[in-house]
């Protein structure tokens, strides 16, 4: 009882002072926007803000961007962790896959994600497909090379407990190999569902402009309307603030049994 | 659930170290009858471990035959139970999950499996604790659920590899004992490899004396007091004597003296000892 009551009171505190700076910086923003520090119409006043948040969401298209956006980034996510816990197990299981596939692999990986958007185009074009597959692009590579990591630091030792309790390889892998990546999978599956964020934004201002929030912002700055693109960069911070926090909570759930 | 005889005639292994052949093994031969209890003792790098991962199977290069119950032995069986020196259990899951591992290839139903492994854990005196991990064991704790991972299936032979060597001595006394009683209740076949003479004497029906350079036997002592023993018992000390006089003998200087923390030193050791110690 009285240590949940201390637990209660130190995740307060630990809010209140998260919260400190980010209010803060509202109140500066709000002074300067008001105060004539700024023009205005380059810093709306959070008021503002909040009414165009609201006209936009009740009759404007934010929903709908909104909506667009995270489906984009939820299929990308999706497809390229499942290609990136295949790829990067077949080659931290197989020594031929290592052989043939790790070269192009380590090679494809130095190169930054947004230099994939001018050859994706073209193969792809820049329409929806492009898009996801340059989301998928973004999830892959951090999935494919912690799996890989995670799977080559299985312990000898309890692979031959597998081999001496007659495990098949496949057992191997789903018993051993598998489980003892899952700290490094997991690691990957969250930066993966970071950087699917930062590319579904990408995709929106490089590729075609269609719905999504990349798009609001677009057509914020070409009609100069700040507080649409404000708007729209809270959102994305939001969102990915959200995700972020999602994917620490289940990664403590998932890795429970290594404790404090 | 299988007989447990095992049957080595003319065992020889070499290791290859730098370019180099170093036989680790030569001209083994042993016969142990079904419900024996054989200990095999000998100084660090004189193959011992090397010889049980023959008869678990997972060493198969070597030359001569390793027969269990009439069949050559080429890979790992489930008719032989296998224990280490470390627990080695799987972190990810709990005490339950991990006994049941010895059960993943048994081809029992899901209630049998249950039973199995709720008896053995009983077995080993863990009751209360399946759900637990292993990091919130204690290293005797830990231990006992590798022992029941490796009884689960029922085998005709138990191996075990200085199962107690990592443990404090109050533990390891405690584990000896309980160990005795689980074999001698199953009547199965026990193989423990162990530098500690006292345990080799107190656990052994027959104590297999090694020395190195190459791996043989040089003597087996007879220990035919009954059980359970008593570790003071006059029988016991003489035994001991014999023991260690054949280990004098034999080898080029006595098993390291007995201690509390096990890992061996490497530097002091010969390249062939530490290639064995890095296999096992």
């Amino acid at each position: 009882m009285l240590s949940e009551f201390a637990m209660s009171r130190t995740t307060a505190t630990r809010i209140r002072r998260g919260l400190t700076l980010p209010v803060l910086l509202l109140i500066v923003w709000e002074a300067a926007s008001h105060g004539g520090l700024v023009d205005p119409r380059f810093l709306p006043p959070l008021e503002r803000l909040a009414g165009t948040a609201w006209r936009e969401a009740t009759e404007g298209r934010l929903l709908g961007d909104l909506a667009a956006s995270l489906a984009r980034d939820l299929v990308g996510f999706a497809i390229g962790t499942v290609l990136g816990l295949g790829f990067g197990t077949l080659l931290g299981v197989s020594r031929g896959a290592e052989r043939l596939l790790g070269p192009i692999f380590h090679a494809a990986k130095q190169v930054a994600v947004l230099a994939w958007i001018p050859i994706i185009s073209v193969w792809f074009g820049f329409a929806e497909t492009a898009k996801i597959v340059f989301v998928a692009l973004a999830a892959f590579i951090p999935v494919a090379l912690n799996t890989l990591e995670g799977v080559r630091s299985a312990s000898v030792q309890l692979v031959e407990v597998g081999r001496a309790l007659r495990f098949s390889r496949w057992q191997i892998v789903r018993r051993i190999f598998l489980p003892s990546a899952a700290p490094a999978i997991l690691t990957g599956v969250h930066l993966a569902l970071i950087y699917a964020w930062l590319a579904t934004v990408a995709a929106e201002y490089f590729m075609t402009v269609g719905p999504g929030i990349g798009g609001l912002i677009i057509a914020g700055r070409e009609r100069f309307q700040m507080d649409l693109v404000m708007l729209g960069v809270v959102i994305l911070g939001c969102v990915g603030f959200a995700l972020n926090q999602a994917a620490t909570a289940i990664e403590a759930r998932a890795l429970r049994w290594r404790g404090a | 659930m299988a007989n447990g005889e095992l049957g080595l005639q003319g065992i020889a292994k070499t290791f290859r170290v730098d370019g180099r052949l170093l036989p680790a093994l030569d001209g083994i031969d042993l016969q142990v009858t079904p419900g024996e209890f054989i200990t095999i003792v000998g100084a660090s790098g004189c193959g011992k471990s090397t010889l049980l991962r023959i008869i678990a199977g997972l060493e198969t290069d070597h030359a001569g035959a390793a027969v269990h119950d009439g069949k050559t032995i080429r890979g790992p069986s489930l008719a032989r139970g296998l224990v280490f020196q470390e627990p080695r259990l799987f972190p990810w899951l709990t005490v339950e999950a991990n006994v049941a591992l010895g059960l993943e290839n048994a081809g029992l139903s899901r209630d049998a499996k249950r039973a199995a492994v709720s008896e053995h854990i009983a077995l080993v005196g863990l009751t209360g604790f399946e759900n637990a991990y292993p990091r919130q064991l204690s290293g005797g704790m830990a231990q006992r659920a590798a022992i029941a991972r490796g009884l689960v299936n029922r085998p005709g032979v138990l191996l075990l590899d200085e199962p107690f060597g990592a443990l404090d001595a109050f533990t390891r006394t405690h584990l000896q004992e309980e160990l005795q009683g689980i074999v001698a209740r199953e009547g199965i076949t026990a193989v423990l490899v162990t530098h500690d003479v006292d345990e080799a004497v107190y656990l052994g029906d027959r104590v297999v004396v090694m020395a190195p350079r190459p791996g043989r036997i040089t003597r087996i002592v007879a220990v035919d007091e009954p059980r359970p023993r008593s570790r003071t018992a006059a029988a016991l000390l003489h035994k001991r004597e014999a023991v260690l006089a054949a280990l004098d003998s034999g080898g080029r200087g006595r098993p390291e003296p007995r201690r509390l923390d096990a890992p061996d030193e490497p530097l002091r050791q010969p390249a062939a000892a530490i290639a064995l110690q890095g296999a096992a």
